[in-house]
């Protein structure tokens, strides 16, 4: 639960003045001010990131044990993820009660309390405040005042939910379940990357990102770029337009899924590869170890690129398991950590193929490299041009979830963006 | 564990042989930078024995035993298929990088293997851009001395530049 009496929730403000900023008029345009203008920057703090949203924090398996933490961050804002005594995970923000510090300043660790350094104020796992320095001060003089209460100072804490697994956290109490957040179709769908078995952590990657943390979402609800960009999956087949693909959203259009279902062998005699320049028909890999498909799920689908608003992409591709979250850090700047796990039963062999086969994503990847740099020349270009709007127009509203030349999903993302910021 | 400090040698070496190994592996570091920074990325798998083996692991992950690189090679055909992604396959701005490789040491020399370390760093220019701190890290490295030539059996680049600056596309 949040203790929000102390903490007045943002998002109930007025807002900035925003009348010099107009959305146009055509649904398929949108405008670049969305992706540049402090006023929406901090407004998509107050309104969504601290709004009624359920934001991704952490895997449990990053805390296995009592006493286990990790810093995470919901929105902007860094937080701590950390385990009590009895296993109940907390989530609460990285900042001391008293002068603001940051104080949690390392990835990971284990810990009986939280001490921030400035002061010593003190801290158990769950963030409440239980000892603070000279409280009556020294010889009777001096100190806290007198009706000063502990359990007045706690940090920020956080609304939590976990899910196999996985750790979701939201400034609000007053929040439907993370279960009817998701709706039953992407709850299916992320039930096929996290299907309760235990989790067993392989590494984080870390990078930032010359561009507004909206493009990465919109990225992965693209599945038009994805088979002209990534020249690596359509030459060995991951994902090929020509392939079984379906994209669909939730009920509100702000959560997606992209599942693509990879042939058996190469798509050569594919028809939509004429329409791929960057095709390589010659090329063969030296070593296909990096693409084999190790049959391990149920699922017609051999990659599901999953986006959970705002701040979660899950990626299953083939045997890769991973999630990335998003940190934005101002209009024109964000974070990616990207989390990568297989199952507790994995044995070594799957291991090493989980890790060989991660040379495909990540800020060094096959595929990762791509995204990045194209994210970065988007950004390049809204921030060095006269401003203008952006086009959105594959494909219909009203078309199913097989067409995929198509930008349904970015499009439904931005009218429940419009709604939650009152634009 | 990779960031540890090096052990002693399992044998002790000669010091005029240990400044001949320095100097070889000194020599065979430039000329791998110098490859790299000419943008020959299809000549880089050559620096490597067929079983060789390249990493590139984040400090955080290494302190902390994960085992997830950013890049991964084991053997010839990995090494290969990196290198020709890289020069076919991947979209990227034009770039210069220029390594600056420093405090070569040997701290191993057994059956034909030398063990060594050095410290990188990376810059990386884009165009109309200043130029930046792409990496700073550390070979840990294992060589296989073939008559008077060394080939990589080994490259674990540990990089301290956890937090990396959009992406890393010629392997460090």
């Amino acid at each position: 639960m949040t203790n929000t009496a102390r903490f007045p929730t943002p998002s109930a403000d007025a807002g900035p003045d925003l009348s010099d900023l107009h959305w146009p008029n055509d649904p398929s345009e949108i405008p670049d001010w969305i992706y540049t203008d402090q006023r929406i920057y901090d407004l998509e703090q107050a309104r969504i990131f601290q709004g009624k949203t359920w934001n991704y924090v952490a895997l449990e398996v990053e805390l296995p044990n009592p006493g286990d933490y990790i810093r995470s961050y919901i929105g902007a804002t860094p937080i701590i993820v950390a385990r009590d005594e009895q296993g109940a995970v907390h989530a609460f923000e990285n900042r001391c009660a008293h002068r603001g510090v940051e104080f949690c300043k390392t990835y990971r660790g284990s810990t009986k309390q939280f001490i921030c350094p400035y002061h010593q104020w003190t801290y158990d796992l769950s963030g409440s405040l239980v000892s603070v320095p000279f409280r009556r001060g020294v010889k009777g003089v001096g100190g806290m005042p007198a009706d000063f209460k502990l359990d007045e100072h706690n940090l920020r804490s956080l609304n939590v939910t976990c899910r196999h697994g996985v750790v979701f956290a939201s400034f609000r109490d007053d929040i439907e379940s993370f279960e009817d957040y998701l709706g039953p179709d992407m709850l299916d769908q992320f039930d096929t990357v996290f299907d309760g078995r235990p989790l067993k952590l392989l590494g984080v990657h870390r990078n930032t990102m010359p561009g507004n943390w909206k493009l990465y979402q919109e990225n992965l609800k693209d599945p038009y770029h994805a088979t002209l960009l990534h020249t690596y999956l359509t030459t060995f087949g991951l994902f090929v337009a020509g392939n079984k693909t379906m994209i669909m959203t939730d009920a509100k259009g702000r959560h997606s899924t992209l599942c693509n279902a990879r042939p058996q062998g190469r798509p050569e005699n594919d028809t939509s590869k004429q329409e791929i320049r960057s095709f390589h028909a010659a090329m063969q890999l030296a070593d296909p170890r990096v693409i084999e498909l190790i049959h391990e799920k149920d699922s017609p689908w051999t990659s599901n690129a999953i986006t959970i608003w705002p701040n979660l992409i899950l990626l299953r591709q083939t045997n890769i398991l991973g999630a990335r979250q998003i940190v934005p850090m101002g209009p024109n700047q964000f974070m990616l950590i990207w989390t990568t796990f297989g199952y507790a039963d994995d044995d070594d062999a799957m291991d090493r193929h989980r890790l060989r086969q991660n040379n495909i994503f990540g800020p060094g990847g096959f595929i990762g490299i791509d995204d990045n740099e194209a994210i970065k020349f988007v950004q390049d270009g809204m921030q060095h041009s006269v401003p203008r709007h952006g086009v959105a127009p594959l494909g219909k509203d009203v078309e199913g979830p097989e067409v995929v030349i198509t930008d349904r999903a970015i499009r439904s993302m931005y009218r429940h963006y419009r709604e939650e910021m009152g634009l | 564990m990779l960031n540890a400090p090096a052990p002693p040698p399992a044998k002790p070496i000669d010091r005029a042989l240990l400044r001949d190994l320095r100097l070889a592996v000194e020599d065979f570091n430039c000329d791998y930078a110098d490859t790299l920074d000419r943008g020959d990325i299809e000549a880089w798998p050559d620096f490597f024995t067929d079983d060789g083996v390249y990493r590139l692991i984040a400090r955080d992950n290494a302190d902390a035993n994960l085992p997830l690189s950013l890049m991964s090679c084991e053997g010839k055909g990995m090494l290969k298929d990196r290198a020709y992604a890289i020069a076919n396959t991947e979209m990227f701005a034009p770039r210069y990088t220029m390594h600056h490789i420093a405090q070569v040491r040997v701290t191993d020399f057994d059956d034909q293997i030398v063990t060594a370390q050095a410290n990188y760093i990376i810059l990386e220019t884009l165009i109309d851009e200043p130029t930046r701190l792409l990496q700073c890290g550390k070979y840990r490295d294992k060589f296989l001395l073939q008559g008077d030539k060394l080939l990589l059996k080994e490259r674990n680049c540990i990089y301290d530049t956890v937090l990396v600056p959009t992406c890393i596309v010629f392997p460090p």
